[in-house]
C-alpha cells in the first residue's frame, strides 16, 4: 500500500526510534491515565452528590443480619468486617474441600478415559461431554432445587448405617466430640508433624546424596500416622468420642450437620471441575510416550518403579500447570454460591453492600481478595515450573 | 487455506473496530479532548467538563420534561411477586405496583401503555433510581428513614400498608416466635426483612438458623420443600405466595408482626414537581374510590356530577392539572385507563384472583382502613 | 498436506469375542463392566421415568415464547425470524462452499434440515412457515454455494461479518417514529434471544480486543506491556460475577452525571472485557508457538514490524489456536447465564420469572432441565461444527 510514502516520511525519525517509542508510550500512558482520572473524578463527584465518601471505616459498623454458617464467632451484633471474614473462611473451606474431592474424581475419570473397558471408557467420555456443555450456574441451581431439596424432610429422615441422617435440612454425620484430653492430643499431633518433617528432610537429603530416591512421601506419612496412633492409645482417655446425630425438636442435633446449600455447591463444583481435571489427567498420562515406559522396563525397573520414577514425574510436568488453573477456576466459581444460598465471601459481601450501600468499597474488597488468591497461585506455579525444569536438566 | 482464514479474521477485526467506534460514541470525544482541549470548540471537551451538579439530584421539572420528550415513562418494577409485580405467560407485567406506573403514565400521556418496565433487583434498585436509569421505583419498597435520606430518594405515598409476617405449615402448630426455637427460617436477602428477622429473634432471645436466598422464588421453593420450618417476608407476599402453594390451607400466617412495612413508589431527590405528580396520582386513585368513581362510570360521572370536589378532580372545574404541570383531565385519564384504587386492588389482589389478600388496613378510612387522600383543592 | 490415510488393519472379531475382549477380559474388568452397566441402567431409568411420566412439561410449552424471546413484542417477532432466515441462508451457503472439502458437512446440512423440518412439524401457523422457509433457504444457499463455489466466497464472508450488526439493528429498530422498524427497547429482549445476543456481541468485540492485548503483552514497549499484563492478570484473577456487579452497580458512578448506559449494554461490556483477557492469553500462546525464524524471515524480506506481525506471525498464530478460541467462545456462551444474577432477563432470568407464575410454582425441575438442555445442545453443536471445521481446514496440522 503506502509503504513507500511511509518510508520516506519515516526516515528522518529512523535513527531515534527510541525517542519515537518513548513518545508513543508516553502518549499511551497519558491516554490511560486521563481516562482513569476522568472515571475516578466522576465517581468522586457522584459520591459527593450522594453525600458519601470512600473509606473502609464502615466495616466497623454493626452488621445486623445473621449468617447461616460460620466457623468463627458471629452474631447479628458483630461487625461488617467479621461478617466478611466469615464469608472468606466459607469460601476457603468450600474451595479446599472441593479441590481435594475434584482431584480424586478427576483422576478416576482421567484413568477411566484410558481404560481398556469400552463401557467404562464410554461412560467417562459421556460424562465429560455432559458436563462441559452445561452452564455451571444452571447446573448448580438445578442440583440444589431438584436434588438436595427433594431429599426427605427431617421428620422422615432416611437413616443409613452409622446414624447418617439424610434429609433436606442437610446430612447428619457422626462426628468427633473433644474430651478433656483433646488439648494434650493436639500437642502430640504437633510433635508428629515435626517428626514427619524431620524424616522428610533426612530422606530427601539421602536421596540427593545417593541418587536413589527413597519413598519419601510414604515414610513421612507413616511417621505422622504412627505418632498419632500411639498418642491416641497412650492417653488415659480417648481424646475424641463419637457423637451421633439425631432428630431433636425441629432440626437435627449432635454430630455434624452439613447443610444442603453447602453440599449442593460443593458437589456441583466437584462434579463440574472433575470433568475438566479428568481431561487434564488424561492429557498428562498420554503425554508420556510409550517409549519411556518400554525403556524403563528395559533397564530393569519394576512396574511400580516405572510409574513412580518415570511416568509420574513426566506426567506431572504436563498436568500441574493446567491443574492449578482448574483449582483457581473452582475457587472463583465458588462465587456462584449466591445462587444456592451458601454464604460465601461474595454472597456475604453482597449482603453487606445492600445493607450499607457501600458498593465501591465492597466490590473492590472482594476483587482484591480473589486477586490475592490468583497471585498466590501463580507464584506457586512459577516456583513449580522452575523446580521441575531444574530437575529435568 | 490460511490466507482465506486470515482475511476472515482481518475483516472481523475491522468490522468489530468499526462497530466499536460507532457503538461507543462518547469514547472518541474523550480521546480527542486532551489534544484539542484548549483550541477546539467547546462541543468536544464540553461533555466531560460539564459542571457536575447537573443531574442525579434532579433539577426542578427536569424529570417530567425528560419523560415527555422521551414519549414514555420508565418504571423500575419487580418481576417475581405475584399480585404486585410479575410477568405473565404472555410476557406482560401485572400487579398493583405495575398498575400504579400505568396510572402515572395515563396521568402524563393519557395513555396507560406509555410505560416501559425495567425489572430491577433488590440490590440495584436504588442505584438505578439515583443514576436516572428509571424515572420511578415502584417495586414493593419499604419506606425507611435511610432510604428517604442517604439513598437519595423520596417516598411519595404509601400504596400498600404491610407488615412482616411469618408463615409455617399448619400441621406444625406454631403460634409464636418461641415455638420456632432451634428451627430454620427461610428469608430473602437484600431487604429489610433479613434485618427485622435477626432483630426479632435477638430481642426474644431465641436461637434459630436463617437460610438466606437471593430471590423470592428460591426462598419459597425452599420453604415448600420443607428446607425451613417457616418463611418470612411481608404479609402481603406471604398471602400471595400461600395462595399458589400446593395446598394453601396447609399453611398458616402466624399472628406475629415483626415490623411495619409501608410500601410505595419512590422518586429521586430534588425534583419537587415530579414528586408531587407521583404523589397525587396515588391520592387521585384513593379519592376516586372514595367518591365511587370507577373506570366504568367515570364518563357518566364527569357528565352529570355536581359535587365541586369531584369536578375539580376530574378537571371540570379549576386548574389542578396545570399546577402539577399536567393536562387538566389527568385524573380523569388515570381513572378511565387504570381504574381507581379499589379496582386496581381487586384486579390484582381481589377475591377472584389466586393472590387474594383481604383489604384490612388498605381500605378507605370510611371502611375501617387507613387510606386517606388529602382534599383536591 | 495429508492425503487420505488408510486406517491400520484391525482384526475382525465376532460380537462375542469383541465383548469378551473389551468387557470381560479379566475379573476386575468384568466387575467394572457390571458396575458401569448398573450405573447407566439406574441413571437412564430414573431420567426417562421422570421425563416421560412425572414431569409436567406444560410449563415449558405455555411459556415457550417467553423462554425463547423474552418479552419481545409479538407484532415484531418477524424481525427475529428474518434475522434467523438470513443466518440460515449464510449457514447453507457456507456449508455448500466449504463443505466440499469437509467430511461431515453433508451430515451437518442434513441434520440441520431434519431439525428445521421437525420443528416445523411440531409448530403451527407463522413459526411453521418461517421454519419451512428457513429450511428452503438452507437448501438454496447450499445449492448456490456448491455450484458457484469460489465466485460467491467473498460475498459469504462479507455476509458473516455484517450479519451480527444487521441482526442487532433489526432487533433494535431504527427510531421510535419509524413505522417499519419501531425501536424495541433492550429491556424487552430476553430469553434465549438475549443469551445469544450477549454471546454474539461478546465474541465479536472481545476477539479484536483480545488480539490487541496479546500483542500488547508481547510488545517491546514496557508501558504498553505492563498495562496489558496488569489488565489481563486483574481480569483473570477475579470471577465474572464480580465484574458484572461492577458494571451494574459501579459503572453508573463512573460515568459523567446524566449519562446512562443501558443495562443490557453494560452486561455486554462486562462480558466483552472479561472474555478479552482470556482470549488474549490464548492468542499469546499461539504467538509464542511461532518459531523465531518466522520473524527473522519476515524481516529479511524487508517487512517492517507491523507488516511482519500482521502478515506473517498473527495469521499463523491465530490458526494454531482456533480450537482453543472456540472453546473460549463456548465458555463465554455458558457464562452469559450469570447475567441473571444481576437481574437481566436472559434464559435463566426469564426461567425465574416463569417460575413465579402462580399456576407453575414449584416446577423448578422442568424449567431448569429445559434450560440446561438448551445450553447443552447449543454448546455441543458449536463444539461439533468447530471440530468439523478444524478437520477440514487442517488446523493444528503442519
Amino acid at each position: 500500500m503506502a509503504s513507500k510514502q511511509h518510508q520516506k516520511t519515516a526516515i528522518p525519525f529512523w535513527r531515534d526510534e527510541r525517542t519515537l517509542q518513548l513518545l508513543g508510550q508516553a502518549a499511551f500512558a497519558a491516554v490511560v491515565l486521563f481516562f482513569a482520572y476522568i472515571l475516578i473524578q466522576n465517581m468522586v463527584n457522584g459520591l459527593q452528590r450522594q453525600g458519601t465518601t470512600l473509606g473502609l471505616t464502615f466495616l466497623r459498623g454493626t452488621a445486623g443480619f445473621d449468617i447461616a454458617e460460620f466457623s468463627i464467632e458471629y452474631s447479628r451484633s458483630s461487625t461488617y468486617l467479621q461478617a466478611f471474614l466469615v464469608g472468606l473462611l466459607n469460601t476457603l473451606q468450600v474451595s479446599a474441600i472441593g479441590i481435594l474431592l475434584s482431584t480424586i474424581l478427576g483422576v478416576i475419570l482421567g484413568v477411566a478415559r484410558l481404560s481398556a473397558n469400552v463401557l467404562v471408557r464410554g461412560l467417562a467420555a459421556a460424562y465429560l461431554e455432559l458436563m462441559r456443555n452445561l452452564s455451571l450456574l444452571v447446573f448448580l441451581i438445578f442440583w440444589y432445587l431438584a436434588v438436595f431439596l427433594k431429599l426427605p424432610r427431617v421428620a422422615e429422615a432416611v437413616i443409613w448405617p452409622g446414624q447418617i441422617h439424610l434429609t433436606n435440612r442437610g446430612v447428619g454425620l457422626p462426628w468427633g466430640l473433644p474430651t478433656e484430653t483433646f488439648e494434650t492430643y493436639k500437642l502430640i499431633l504437633l510433635a508428629g508433624l515435626v517428626a514427619a518433617a524431620i524424616v522428610a528432610i533426612v530422606l530427601y537429603s539421602i536421596g540427593k546424596r545417593t541418587g536413589k530416591p527413597p519413598l519419601t512421601v510414604l515414610w513421612t506419612l507413616l511417621t505422622f500416622l504412627a505418632v498419632a496412633v500411639v498418642g491416641w492409645f497412650a492417653l488415659p482417655a480417648a481424646p475424641l468420642t463419637l457423637d451421633f446425630p439425631s432428630v431433636q425438636g425441629l432440626n437435627m442435633a449432635g454430630g455434624k450437620v452439613v447443610t444442603p446449600e453447602f453440599m449442593a455447591l460443593l458437589s456441583g463444583l466437584v462434579l463440574y471441575t472433575a470433568a475438566f481435571i479428568g481431561e487434564v489427567v488424561r492429557a498428562g498420562l498420554q503425554a508420556v510416550s510409550k517409549g519411556q515406559v518400554e525403556a524403563a522396563r528395559a533397564i530393569g525397573l519394576t512396574g511400580f518403579q516405572t510409574l513412580r520414577l518415570v511416568v509420574f514425574p513426566q506426567a506431572m510436568r504436563v498436568i500441574v500447570p493446567p491443574l492449578t488453573s482448574q483449582y483457581l477456576n473452582l475457587t472463583k466459581n465458588s462465587s456462584l454460591a449466591i445462587a444456592v444460598g451458601y454464604p460465601d465471601m461474595f454472597y456475604v459481601s453482597n449482603t453487606i453492600l445492600n445493607q450499607s450501600g457501600r458498593a465501591v468499597e465492597m466490590i473492590a474488597l472482594v476483587m482484591l481478595t480473589y486477586l490475592t488468591f490468583s497471585l498466590v497461585t501463580s507464584a506457586f506455579m512459577n516456583w513449580y515450573n522452575q523446580r521441575t525444569q531444574l530437575v529435568e536438566r | 487455506m490460511s490466507k482465506k482464514l486470515y482475511s476472515v479474521f482481518g475483516l472481523l477485526i475491522v468490522a468489530a473496530l468499526l462497530l466499536a467506534a460507532c457503538g461507543g460514541a462518547p469514547a472518541p470525544s474523550g480521546d480527542s479532548s486532551p489534544a484539542a482541549g484548549d483550541t477546539a470548540a467547546p462541543s468536544t471537551g464540553g461533555d466531560d467538563a460539564a459542571p457536575a451538579p447537573a443531574a442525579q439530584t434532579a433539577a426542578q421539572g427536569e424529570t417530567l420534561a425528560a419523560v415527555v420528550a422521551r414519549g414514555h415513562l420508565i418504571c423500575g418494577a419487580n418481576n417475581q411477586v405475584p399480585g404486585f409485580g410479575y410477568v405473565d405467560a404472555d410476557g406482560n407485567f401485572s400487579g398493583v405496583d405495575v398498575d400504579y406506573c400505568r396510572a402515572l403514565a395515563a396521568a402524563i400521556f393519557g395513555d396507560a401503555n406509555a410505560v416501559e418496565f425495567r425489572p430491577v433487583t433488590a440490590a440495584e434498585r436504588f442505584t438505578a433510581l439515583q443514576s436516572g436509569e428509571i424515572d420511578i421505583l415502584s417495586r414493593n419498597t419499604t419506606w425507611t428513614l435511610t432510604r428517604d435520606t442517604e439513598l437519595g430518594g423520596n417516598f411519595t405515598a404509601t400504596t400498600f400498608y404491610d407488615g412482616q409476617g411469618i408463615m409455617a405449615p399448619s400441621a406444625a402448630g406454631f403460634t409464636s416466635l418461641a415455638d420456632l426455637a432451634g428451627g430454620s427460617v427461610c428469608v430473602q436477602t437484600g431487604t429489610t426483612t433479613e434485618m427485622n428477622l435477626a432483630d426479632a429473634f435477638a430481642a426474644a432471645g431465641i436461637s434459630y438458623s436463617p437460610v438466606v436466598f437471593e430471590d423470592a422464588d428460591s426462598t419459597f421453593a425452599a420453604y415448600s420443600e420443607g428446607r425451613c420450618d417457616a418463611v418470612t417476608t411481608d404479609k402481603s407476599g406471604l398471602v400471595s405466595r400461600r395462595s399458589v402453594l400446593a395446598d394453601p390451607s396447609a399453611h398458616v400466617i402466624l399472628d406475629v408482626t415483626l415490623s411495619k412495612e409501608p410500601l410505595g413508589p419512590m422518586v429521586r431527590h430534588g425534583d419537587d414537581q415530579w414528586y408531587d405528580i407521583a404523589q397525587w396520582v396515588v391520592f387521585a386513585l384513593i379519592a376516586a374510590e372514595e367518591y365511587g368513581i370507577t373506570s366504568a362510570n367515570v364518563d357518566q360521572v364527569r357528565a352529570t356530577n355536581t359535587d365541586p370536589q369531584i369536578n375539580r378532580l376530574l378537571g371540570n372545574e379549576g386548574e389542578l392539572g396545570a399546577k402539577l404541570g399536567l393536562d387538566n383531565d389527568w385524573a380523569y385519564n388515570v381513572i378511565a385507563l387504570a381504574g381507581n384504587y379499589g379496582e386496581i386492588y381487586d384486579r390484582n389482589l381481589g377475591p377472584d384472583t389466586p393472590t387474594h389478600i383481604p383489604r384490612g388496613l388498605n381500605n378507605l378510612y370510611t371502611n375501617g382502613g387507613i387510606l386517606f387522600a388529602p382534599p383536591f383543592n | 498436506m495429508s492425503e487420505t490415510v488408510l486406517p491400520p488393519l484391525t482384526e475382525r472379531l465376532t460380537p462375542l469375542r469383541w465383548a469378551y475382549k473389551n468387557l470381560f477380559s479379566t475379573w476386575y474388568n468384568a466387575l467394572l463392566t457390571i458396575g458401569a452397566g448398573a450405573l447407566i441402567f439406574w441413571v437412564l431409568r430414573g431420567v426417562l421415568f421422570w421425563a416421560l411420566d412425572t414431569a409436567e412439561w406444560r410449563v415449558v410449552v405455555v411459556n415457550l415464547r417467553l423462554l425463547l424471546l423474552g418479552q419481545f413484542p409479538i407484532a415484531e417477532v418477524w424481525r427475529v425470524w428474518l434475522g434467523l432466515a438470513l443466518l440460515a441462508l449464510l449457514v447453507g451457503n457456507s456449508l455448500g462452499i466449504w463443505g466440499r472439502k469437509a467430511r461431515g458437512a453433508g451430515r451437518v446440512t442434513i441434520g440441520l434440515l431434519v431439525l428445521l423440518a421437525a420443528l416445523a412439524i411440531v409448530t403451527r401457523d407463522n413459526p411453521r412457515l418461517w421454519l419451512l422457509g428457513m429450511a428452503g433457504l438452507v437448501g438454496l444457499g447450499w445449492y448456490v454455494g456448491r455450484s458457484a463455489g469460489k465466485a460467491v466466497e467473498r460475498v459469504v464472508i462479507a455476509g458473516w461479518i455484517i450479519w451480527p450488526p444487521v441482526f442487532i439493528l433489526l432487533l433494535r429498530g431504527l427510531s421510535s417514529a419509524s413505522d417499519v422498524l419501531p425501536v424495541v427497547g433492550t429491556n424487552l429482549w430476553g430469553g434465549l434471544l438475549l443469551t445469544l445476543l450477549l454471546t454474539i456481541v461478546g465474541i465479536v468485540f472481545s476477539f479484536p480486543l483480545g488480539v490487541l492485548l496479546a500483542l500488547g503483552r508481547r510488545s517491546a514497549l514496557p508501558i504498553v506491556r505492563w498495562f496489558s499484563v496488569a489488565y489481563i492478570e486483574l481480569i483473570r484473577g477475579v470471577p465474572l460475577i464480580t465484574i458484572l456487579f461492577m458494571a451494574q452497580l459501579m459503572l453508573p458512578l463512573f460515568l459523567p452525571a446524566g449519562m446512562n448506559i443501558d443495562r443490557v449494554l453494560r452486561a455486554m461490556v462486562a462480558i466483552t472485557l472479561f472474555s478479552a483477557a482470556y482470549l488474549a492469553e490464548n492468542v499469546r500462546g499461539g504467538l509464542q508457538a511461532i518459531p523465531k525464524g518466522q520473524y527473522e524471515a519476515a524481516y529479511a524480506m524487508g517487512l517492517n514490524g507491523m507488516q511482519a506481525m500482521g502478515l506473517i506471525i498473527l495469521p499463523q498464530a491465530l490458526r494454531l489456536v482456533i480450537p482453543i478460541l472456540v472453546g473460549q467462545f463456548i465458555a463465554l456462551f455458558k457464562d452469559t447465564a450469570l447475567v441473571s444474577i444481576v437481574g437481566l432477563m436472559d434464559l435463566v432470568g426469564i426461567g425465574k420469572t416463569v417460575l413465579a407464575q402462580p399456576e407453575f410454582l414449584g416446577l423448578q425441575r422442568e424449567v431448569y432441565a429445559f434450560i440446561s438442555m438448551l445450553y447443552w445442545v447449543l454448546s455441543y453443536a458449536m463444539a461439533y461444527v468447530s471440530q468439523r471445521l478444524e478437520i477440514s481446514l487442517g488446523v493444528g496440522e503442519r
